[in-house]
């Protein structure tokens, strides 16, 4: 890939969401401007930008989150699996989920812990009890917490600490089946171990998962990015492998967050 | 800090602890005359009889045909509150989220609505109740006290809705619900406290109106049992003993009062005890 978003050249088969001459505006703000992009399959790309740029308004364009805004004004195209999810007469839940949300401080559901799960489990209409608590068991385990969560599955979710309250909603995200996690910042309300433990669920996630993570910690964005992308007040200044961008970074502006960041 | 700085703070905690305290003050001073004048002719019998012949002039009997009637009338208002007020106030929050203007426009038309003195009401409900030709009733009052309390209802319920995060909002769509199931399965949870602290503020204003069913729920002495027939109410059980020139009826206005303070106090109390209750998964 090159750094000129306009002709990226990726291989189809290893693309699983494609965004072509996405613009978002709100009034006279242009928010994204002509934004092209390729998100590999089970990679962890990593979206980088100063704050302000547009990280977090191009993941809720994903899952169409942009709909709850009405001054936002959303135009080109957003492709997964060769839907064309801005322009489909799908329905919408459908589509959200394909892919699972963490946001920056973690929104359990005001239910218990295994409520929680189950709730992602039953949006994909399994009804059946045992089915239930197998599934719930096993996305509990997925994310490290069923050691941690099992002889109090009906405990509020908030009596959980933050950390754990975020691998809950990773749960709860994974129950739907997702192909596609959205991370935006998941880390920076947590304190560092629990921080290393997202880092290496993420890790394990991405052979079944792909992964698109927004986080201001540059180290972070080293130890586990496949694919960067960089953005700066609402465009994409660069794209490319971590080494292309962190070793070999071309813009000032790059350059410039590089040392700032460090 | 200069002297005059703490004065000035000490005069300002000094006033505001005035206007707080003198306000419960009055609330205590209100229990305990209404308590007092009452408290002579508070008997059982005051609870468990209906007026016997000649009660308003001092007779046997008692007002549970008042107590009976007002709470089968804001028993059945504040139902047909929730059931028209809890959609309602889920749909403004949650399927007009991104109408910011149309949520605006309707949360101040209710916030008027609400705002409407209770005899405007009764005297609507009356104009209704001719127009469908029914006499005044059970059904006639319960109808014009439900107008009355669904925008204290619906505001009450979605003044708690609007304080739910955006993020759970977020959360629960971008997990793929509906706005159904974001609705009833997580905002209505998340706010469930609310709605009932505004099912109990529905039910204790409706209970204590007296203008809105001067005109529409009639008076009577017995019981009602049927929809179409009138009802007595505890406002107006108040109100006709409190105009007597009978010292012992005027003594029963009071016994009444203290009767209607009593439920007012049981339903605060089960709402703060209730709204505690479920909140306790709520997400802070
Ligand atoms: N609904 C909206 N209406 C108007 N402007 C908006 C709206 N949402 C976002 N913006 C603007 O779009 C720009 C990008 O916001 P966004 O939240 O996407 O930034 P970000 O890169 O996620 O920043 P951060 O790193 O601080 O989270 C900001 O200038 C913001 O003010
Ligand atoms: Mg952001």
């Amino acid at each position: 890939m090159t750094n000129n978003p306009t002709d990226t050249q990726v291989i189809q088969d290893c693309t699983i969401l494609s965004i072509r001459n996405l613009n978002v505006h709100a009034g006279n703000h242009h928010i994204l401007k002509d934004i092209n992009l390729e998100i590999p399959k089970n990679r962890i790309t990593v979206l980088l930008g100063p704050s302000g740029c547009g990280k977090t308004t191009l993941l809720k364009c994903m899952n169409k989150l942009t709909d709850l805004y009405r001054e936002l004004k959303v135009t080109g195209n957003i492709f997964i699996e060769d839907d064309d999810i801005l322009n489909t007469s799908k329905n919408i839940p459908s589509i959200r989920q394909k892919m699972g949300l963490l946001s920056q401080r973690p929104y359990p559901l005001p239910v218990s812990i295994y409520k929680n799960v189950a709730y992602g489990i039953k949006l994909k209409g399994i009804r059946d009890r045992k089915l239930i608590d197998y599934n719930v068991e096993k996305h509990l385990k997925e994310v490290g917490l069923w050691n941690e969560v099992k002889d109090r599955l009906h405990s509020p979710a908030t009596s959980l600490s933050i950390g754990q309250q975020q691998r809950l909603c990773l749960a709860r995200g994974l129950a739907v089946k997702p192909r596609i996690i959205l991370a935006d910042e998941p880390t920076s309300a947590l304190d560092p171990i629990s921080s290393k433990i997202i880092e290496n669920l993420f890790r394990n996630l991405k052979e079944n998962y792909t992964i698109i993570l927004v986080t201001h910690v540059l180290r972070q964005a080293i130890r586990l990015a496949d694919h960067v992308i960089f953005m700066y007040n609402g465009e994409i200044i660069e794209q490319g492998t971590p080494d292309e961008l962190f070793n070999n970074p071309k813009s000032e502006k790059l350059k410039e967050y590089m040392v700032e960041g460090n | 800090m200069n002297r005059w700085k703490i004065i000035e703070e000490k005069i300002f905690i000094a006033l505001s602890a005035i206007a707080t305290y003198s306000l419960i003050a009055v609330l205590g001073l209100i229990i305990v005359i209404v308590f007092v004048k009452g408290f002579n002719a508070l008997s059982l019998d005051m609870v468990i009889k209906t007026p016997k012949g000649g009660y308003y002039y001092g007779g046997e009997g008692g007002v549970l045909n008042a107590i009976v009637g007002s709470i089968y009338i804001a028993f059945g208002a504040t139902l047909i509150a929730i059931v028209l007020g809890m959609p309602a106030a889920l749909f403004l929050n949650v399927h007009l989220v991104r109408h910011k203007k149309t949520q605006e426009t309707i949360r101040y038309l209710l916030d008027v609505l609400w705002g409407i003195p209770s005899i405007v009401y009764g005297a609507f409900g009356f104009t209704l109740m001719l127009f469908f030709g029914l006499n005044a009733s059970l059904l006639a009052g319960i109808i014009t006290v439900a107008l009355l309390v669904t925008p204290i209802m619906v505001r009450t319920f979605d003044e708690v809705l609007s304080t739910i995060p955006r993020g759970l909002h977020e959360a629960s769509l971008a997990l793929g619900s509906t706005k159904a199931e974001t609705s009833y399965k997580v905002m209505l949870k998340q706010g469930f406290s609310g709605f009932i602290t505004a099912a109990l503020l529905a039910f204790g204003r409706g209970i204590g109106d007296a203008a809105s069913v001067l005109f529409t729920a009639g008076y009577t002495d017995l019981i009602p049992v049927n929809l179409d027939e009138p009802a007595a109410t505890l406002p107006l059980a108040i109100f006709f003993q409190l105009g007597s020139p009978i010292p012992e009826v005027r003594e029963r206005a009071y016994a009444a009062s203290t009767i209607l303070t009593i439920i007012i106090l049981i339903i605060s109390l089960s709402a703060r005890f209730l709204s505690n209750r479920y909140s306790k998964t709520n997400i802070k």
